[in-house]
């Protein structure tokens, strides 16, 4: 039994905690515009700018990927589909908004783009949880090894599906996104990509944080770790399996529709297993059901992989340096592909639970509660 | 009418008879045992009341509603809670949020309820928190709320379990074998936790036991099984001393 008193200084402790929390909030907010200021006055060359919004799109990509493969703790291998499905279909309504693709003639003028992205990325999100569905049945009745392959196989069925619509481009893929930028640009000169990016990202990630603190969010935890008694005490397995994987496709496609935007081309190759195995990196990077482990293990494998674009060539210059490879033999980029699947190997090999496991960063450092706040 | 009715209830797996032609009357506030051999199908009848199997044949009401063909968690809803012969927690949560879970079915908020956190979400968890809470002192459990149960004792796991089916709210409460694993200290407390939930919340109580000494001291009435064959029914005196009971638990050379 705790005596009486304690009541009065935990009180006082949770409105300094939510007073902390509040200036945590802005610190955010500070940090979101320099970060834009900087851009907009030439301080972040363009090339900075896209492995930030890189991060953020894997930030989303991973985090909504971890709430299938951590929380529910179901293997989920076909992520990438639902992100190709945001993908084409922001693409499709951008276009068909801005640009007289699809509809015949464009439906706003460009001076709307910076009102009607939002929709875009809604229609994507929507559209996507809808595919979503399509994991969602079949897990009701399979589990493991078995729904794993059936995600797979709907990865490789969307893919198909999209490289078979000649209407979208194909296997040509779909461009001209870039001329939904450049109308909000004629509207008001800031980095927009970025801002939505950093908008999307927060979204995310407050959207998850708050679905698996909250009672509802926690039956998706039950259902992993007992789904027999999560079902006799009254949570509905079904129910809280399609929730999870509506939300976890529907994040990976407004990650997909931003990403179309970015690059301002897409192709359905580029949403294939390949891309799906980044996100399981970043998953058991992170820590299966930990969502600072994921973020944190999504900015680092960002930030991986762009060095590898310098480490390569260099390591090539190195080895030849020394003639440790063949003269007639260069370090090229598929390396890339080497080396991601050894992180892999080597983190199964000596920490199985990912850097976090399946704790906050606060856990670890305890310090941090005083700032943010996890369970 | 009677809380539970049960009649006829068979279950056959392929060639195997679990369970024949099983009645049975629960009144409300009633303390019923239901004793066996080990086999004798037990576990089965809870898993068809529950609803986690389908019967061959046979009916169940519960609460004047068939539950026949309801998932379990439409049976929990209507309001029955059941607890498992091998612990079944949720052990990386803490013991407060498995308590908190238990109020899963009468929640009352969607999910965008719980993303935008709006009024109606703050106030269905502020009090399923407060009742959790409650739950777990009168439990003594109190001190152990931001435990993970994984790390707590045998015989406080198995209490935290009690705790949860307590707090869905339940009309009938399945106890599948509470003192299994139990040392006597345990059993002592396990028998004034039952009865204590049995007098302060006036539900009824429906448990399997192989101790006699719960048994015996806590309930009203006795059903005996036996390879799926109701063998006897009475007070617990008179099944102590009825030779078919004790003929299907010690064989038949006894007597």
């Amino acid at each position: 039994m705790q005596p009486r008193t304690s009541d009065f200084t935990s009180s006082l402790s949770s409105i300094a905690q939510s007073a902390q929390r509040r200036t945590l909030n802005f610190v955010f907010l500070l940090a979101a515009l320099a970060l834009i200021l900087a851009v907009h006055y030439d301080f972040l060359d363009d090339y900075i700018m896209t492995i930030l919004m890189l991060m953020g799109i894997n930030i989303i990509f991973a985090a909504s990927l971890n709430l299938v493969n951590g929380y529910m703790g179901e293997f989920s291998c076909g992520h990438a589909g639902f992100m190709c499905v945001g993908a084409y279909v922001g693409s499709i309504v951008s276009l068909g908004f801005f640009t007289g693709r699809f509809f015949g003639a464009s439906f706003f003028p460009p001076e709307f783009a910076p009102f009607l992205f939002p929709v875009v990325l809604l229609a994507a999100t929507l559209v996507s949880a809808v595919f979503g569905l399509i994991v969602a049945l079949p897990s009701f009745h399979t589990r493991d090894d078995y729904l794993a392959i059936i995600t797979i196989a709907a990865n490789f069925i969307i893919i198909s599906i999209v490289v078979n619509i000649d209407a979208i481009g194909g296997s040509r893929g779909l461009q001209g996104m870039k001329r939904t930028m450049n109308a909000m640009r004629q509207v008001l000169d800031i980095p927009w990509m970025l801002v939505w990016v950093v908008i999307c990202t927060v979204l995310c990630i407050t959207v998850l944080y708050r679905l698996m603190t909250s009672t509802y969010g926690k039956g998706i935890s039950a259902v992993c770790q007992n789904e027999v008694a999560a079902e006799i005490m009254g949570v509905n397995t079904n129910r809280v399996k399609t929730m999870a994987f509506m939300v976890s496709s529907g994040l990976a496609g407004l990650a997909g529709a931003l990403y179309a935007h970015v690059y301002g081309y897409i192709n359905a190759t580029n949403f294939d297993i390949l891309k799906s195995t980044e996100g399981l990196v970043m998953v058991y990077l992170g820590g299966m059901g930990s969502l600072s482990g994921v973020i944190l293990a999504a900015i680092g494998f960002t930030l991986l992989v762009e060095m590898l674009r310098f480490i390569l060539p260099a390591m090539n210059d190195f080895l030849h340096a020394f003639s440790l490879l063949p003269a007639d033999y260069s370090l090229n980029q598929v390396w890339k592909w080497v080396i991601i699947p050894l992180i892999l190997i080597l983190l199964m090999q000596f920490r199985p639970e990912g850097f976090l496991g399946n704790k906050e960063l606060t856990h670890v450092f305890p310090r941090l509660k005083r700032w943010i706040y996890f369970k | 009418m009677p809380l539970l009715e049960i009649n006829g209830l068979t279950q056959r797996f392929g060639g195997l008879q679990a369970l024949a032609d099983f009645s049975i009357d629960i009144d409300e506030h009633d303390l019923v045992g239901l004793i066996g051999p080990n086999g004798a199908g037990k576990t089965t009848v809870f898993n068809l009341v529950s609803g986690f199997y389908r019967p061959t044949s046979g009916s169940i009401r519960f609460a004047g509603t068939p539950t026949l063909g309801l998932k379990p968690h439409r049976v929990t809803a209507l309001g029955m809670a059941r607890t498992f012969q091998n612990i079944r927690l949720w052990h990386d949560l803490t013991v407060l949020d498995n308590i908190r879970l238990a109020g899963y079915c009468s929640l009352g908020y969607s999910f965008l309820d719980a993303v935008l956190r709006t009024k109606r979400y703050k106030d269905a968890e502020q009090s399923i928190r407060t009742k959790s809470l409650e739950i777990l002192e009168m439990m003594e459990l109190g001190e152990f709320a931001q435990e993970y149960p994984k790390n707590l004792p045998y015989g406080l796991q198995r209490r935290v379990e009690l705790a949860r089916a307590l707090a869905t709210k339940p009309k009938l409460l399945l106890l599948d074998e509470p003192a299994a694993g139990l040392n006597s200290v345990d059993v002592d407390d396990l028998i004034r936790h039952i009865r204590w939930i049995y007098d302060e919340f006036r539900i009824s109580i429906w448990m399997i036991e192989h101790q006699m000494k719960v048994v015996m001291s806590l309930c009203q009435h006795l059903m005996v099984v036996d390879f799926g064959r109701t063998i006897a029914k009475g007070t617990p005196l008179e099944i102590q001393s009825n030779p078919v009971v004790i003929n299907a638990y010690l064989g038949d050379d006894v007597l």
